[in-house]
């Protein structure tokens, strides 16, 4: 669908396109975190892209993947042309930065904040890098795959309330019985 | 002499004391079941609504299921106004407080009802951000489950709460 999308990224940066791939309708470039901010502005100025609207920056926590831990996902669209495409930036764990692209899309603002919220994703650049989601006192990034699945840090004190036991197995019988 | 004359005060003092204790007392349980009567009949309601189950709220308190007939169908949205402090959705960690303090600027006497399945417990949101049950924040008085609970079973439970407020003791000021 946004095959010329793809196409015109080679065309004009090659080496800083490190893969692309479409599947079912969805165009992905995954590009080098150097020339990201480059690339945006390509994608947003030139005449027959024009992908003006930004729909979503996200990542992916890919723990044990060798060298390059997340992927920041870019989501954007146009709403002339009628195409997307997906942009994604492998960012390491000692070094989770990433250009931010608040300056060139406005709408990528709040998006960045919860990125950085979730996943402890640093934008470069970014006028105002706080949570958004989650509260000031809240420690550590939520989404990622070594936060303790069952911690919680309450902001005030919780009364102590009995907990009724559980089944914890249930018989196999039991199982998607109504 | 002085003396005498004020320990004689002190005794009628005293009896008029114990008689009065002896009045309220009377007053206080024959009172009891009428004032309780009272309080069943004109609960409001603060809704305190995070979530989904909102919608459900609306429904329960619209016509069709008709809160009004149970006499608890004027949302007051000041909690100084409300007597019964309905939690209707997800309690987050983030919004913990802010709940307490709403249940802390209720005026005496006040009740709970945690509305759905995710006020009563945490629901399916076993997770980083989500209180596991409104009560760990505050005392509830009934719980309502289901994810959203049908209005029947709404109803069901404010008159679950409508029973406990009648057999209630010792909550009479006079």
């Amino acid at each position: 669908m946004a095959q010329i999308v793809l196409d015109r990224l080679r065309r004009k940066f090659g080496d800083a396109i490190l893969e692309t791939h479409s599947e079912h309708g969805d165009d992905t470039a995954v590009v080098t975190r150097d020339k990201l901010v480059e690339i945006a502005l390509f994608l947003r100025d030139d005449p027959e892209l024009q992908l003006n609207s930004p729909v979503d920056c996200t990542a992916v926590d890919w723990q044990g993947r060798r060298d390059v831990r997340f992927d920041v996902v870019y989501h954007l669209t146009s709403i002339a042309k009628h195409h997307r495409v997906r942009i994604k930036v492998r960012v390491s764990e000692n070094d989770p930065t990433c250009p931010s692209l608040t300056p060139i899309w406005r709408g990528m603002n709040w998006h960045e904040r919860e990125t950085w919220d979730l996943y402890g994703i640093r934008f470069t650049g970014h006028p105002n890098l706080k949570r958004v989601l989650m509260y000031e006192e809240f420690v550590g990034h939520p989404l990622r795959k070594d936060y303790p699945i069952d911690k919680r840090q309450p902001l005030i004190q919780m009364r102590n309330v009995k907990m009724v036991p559980t089944q914890k197995n249930p018989p196999p019988d039991r199982i998607n019985q109504p | 002499m002085s003396e005498d004359k004020l320990l004689e005060s002190d005794v009628i003092m005293t009896r008029r004391s114990d008689a009065e204790t002896w009045l309220r007392e009377r007053i206080e349980k024959l009172a009891q079941p009428v004032i309780n009567w009272g309080r069943k009949y004109s609960l409001f309601g603060y809704p305190f609504v995070t979530a989904c189950c909102g919608m459900e709220y609306m429904s329960v308190n619209s016509p069709r299921y008709d809160l009004a007939r149970f006499g608890a169908e004027f949302p007051r949205f000041s909690p100084r106004q409300a007597d019964l402090l309905w939690i209707v959705g997800t309690i987050s960690q983030k919004q913990a407080p802010i709940l307490r303090r709403v249940w802390e600027q209720m005026a005496d006497p006040k009740w709970v009802l945690a509305f759905g399945v995710c006020a009563s417990t945490g629901g399916f949101y076993d997770n980083y951000c989500t209180v596991q049950g409104a009560d760990q924040v505050i005392p509830v008085d009934v719980y309502i489950p289901g994810c959203p609970p049908r209005p029947e079973q709404v109803l069901d439970g404010l008159c679950m709460l409508q029973d406990k407020i009648q057999a209630e003791k010792g909550r009479v000021m006079l």
